[in-house]
């Protein structure tokens, strides 16, 4: 194997197993299979042990003999390690022995998961030689690509359904992207792009480079064992839009029981889906294999894939790990947005409504028992969809700036708990 | 005449084309006639079972055929057909 592509060894077909060179490709030729990043894992046996793991930087890249590129990363280089909180209130409310939350709505630098993806994806762009990166995105992937883009220098064009939330177009406006609004939902945006990455010789972080870029999000996965004290959780709940994040945190737990880091046992990872958009939980509740592919209609449009890429592997996960899914309408979004921020004070975006109001049913159903420990992976920040809790958790109220008033106020307040 | 996009996956088999003209049919017809000029191509897109696979996207005039009648969809004179590799996106 040659040192200079790291411990990275080919590019191999999940379906079929034939190999491809180490380049900007994601389907095999013969079957249309995903192609996956094949590792050195001896090499890396010897490389990443606890000692070295802790003695680096607390950011994703303290994992990087996991992480599909050559050399050092170019981009964003100070993405991941978001706290992993102990959240006893929600736990209580949920009706849960123990409850973790990995915060990745506060991940650096635009304050959702996709920075860990993009970091690896742009990384390994910028060794492949690209000047030009693009995606096609739900939101928060376009912020991401468009602001690592900036900070590294390079040109990009993100594409997104035309009607995303304000936040997330202004986020993508504002690092000076080109960004491009398609009239239709991702779904179709997404073939959109796959032709363009046929055309054009860009980086797609999403398409062409989606062998490196998936992997970036086996770092939450790494990052939550090691804060758990070298421990894989008992259950994890992870919401699904592609379901590529489910498959990978699953990945995260195998790499760290194979390479020796965490004593292997059993596994729990469940899936959480919006009931507008739901392929892959009514597929799972249905005992079925494969999906049937949806028009999306949910608050939740970081979700809102029809299609989903992964849809088929992460249903596999769930059955070979005894999970379960389940999905929540737009109400309970809401719901979970709000149990979120008023017991531990997180106020996520609204694919973390969707997880939390997922793992309240699993837990109520006894899927996720509660005498266990859970993981709910939140992944995006409500500050970027407003407009979905917009009088949905009531006005504040106006007064004078008179003391009077606000002891009439408060008066009224205490009058209202006492009755 | 029904013109089929071949992505770049297909085009070392497809002889370097990026569109392809044949007749009208259902859309397994239409399949098979690439099949006649293409060796193969019918294997890469379909399983054993005769259904499409799930890694390939078939859109008929910008519509997934598994929101019609995936084979037996109907693919008209003037209709267009894209093959998209399905594992992009998220």
């Amino acid at each position: 194997m040659s040192q200079s592509n790291g411990f990275m060894k080919a590019l191999k077909c999940r379906e079929c197993g034939r190999e491809y060179p180490l380049g900007a490709t994601h389907v095999c030729e013969f079957d249309f299979g995903p192609l996956e990043v094949a590792y050195d894992y001896e090499r890396i046996r010897q490389s990443l042990t606890r000692e070295t793991i802790c003695s680096r930087p607390q950011n994703m890249w303290r994992y990087r003999e996991l992480l599909p590129i050559a050399g050092e990363p170019t981009v964003g280089a100070k993405v991941g390690y978001t706290p992993l909180i102990k959240a006893d209130r929600l736990a209580a409310r949920l009706g849960i022995r123990e409850l973790w939350i990995k915060n990745d709505a506060v991940n650096y630098p635009t304050l959702s998961f996709k920075d860990r993806v993009v970091s690896v994806a742009l990384s390994r762009s910028v060794e492949l030689g690209f000047k030009t990166v693009a995606c096609a995105s739900t939101g928060n992937l376009a912020n991401s690509v468009a602001a690592n883009a900036a900070a590294a220098g390079l040109q990009c064009y993100v594409f997104i359904p035309s009607d995303l939330e304000q936040g997330k177009v202004v986020n993508s406006l504002v690092y000076g992207a080109n960004v491009v609004a398609i009239r239709g939902h991702y779904d179709e945006v997404n073939r959109l792009c796959a032709e363009i990455a046929g055309k054009y010789g860009w980086a797609f972080v999403n398409v062409n480079m989606r062998p490196y870029y998936a992997e970036g999000s086996k770092s939450m996965g790494f990052e939550i064992q090691e804060q758990l004290g070298w421990q894989i959780p008992e259950h994890t709940v992870v919401c699904m839009a592609s379901g590529s994040l489910l498959t990978k945190i699953h990945k995260s737990y195998q790499e760290f029981s194979k390479l020796g880091l965490v004593q292997s046992h059993g596994w729990k990872i469940h899936g959480a889906q919006a009931t507008g958009c739901s392929p892959i939980t009514t597929a799972q509740k249905a005992g079925l294999d494969f999906f049937k592919p949806v028009k999306p209609n949910t608050i939740a449009k970081s979700l809102a894939i029809g299609t989903p890429a992964d849809g088929f592997y992460a249903l596999k996960v769930m059955k070979e790990t005894g999970g379960h899914s389940d999905d929540v309408s737009d109400d309970e979004i809401r719901e979970g947005i709000r149990m979120l921020a008023e017991t531990e004070g997180i106020f996520a975006e609204t694919a973390g409504g969707v997880t939390v109001g997922v793992a309240k049913k699993l837990i109520a159903q006894g899927k996720i028992p509660a005498d266990s420990s859970a993981v709910l992976c939140i992944t995006g920040n409500g500050l970027k969809t407003l407009e979905a809790m917009l009088g949905h958790c009531g006005d504040s109220r106006v007064i004078k700036p008179s003391l009077r008033e606000f002891e009439a106020l408060l008066a009224s307040d205490q009058a209202e708990v006492a009755g | 005449m029904v013109e089929v996009l071949i992505p770049p996956q297909l085009r070392r088999l497809c002889d370097g084309e990026e569109a392809v003209e044949v007749g009208p049919g259902t859309l397994g017809e239409v399949l098979l006639q690439l099949q006649q000029r293409f060796n193969g191509i019918y294997d890469r897109l379909c399983q054993p079972d005769g259904r499409v696979r799930g890694s390939v996207l078939v859109l008929v005039n910008d519509e997934d055929v598994r929101f019609l009648r995936e084979l037996q969809t109907p693919v008209c004179s003037g209709d267009s057909v894209r093959l998209i590799p399905a594992f992009a996106g998220g």
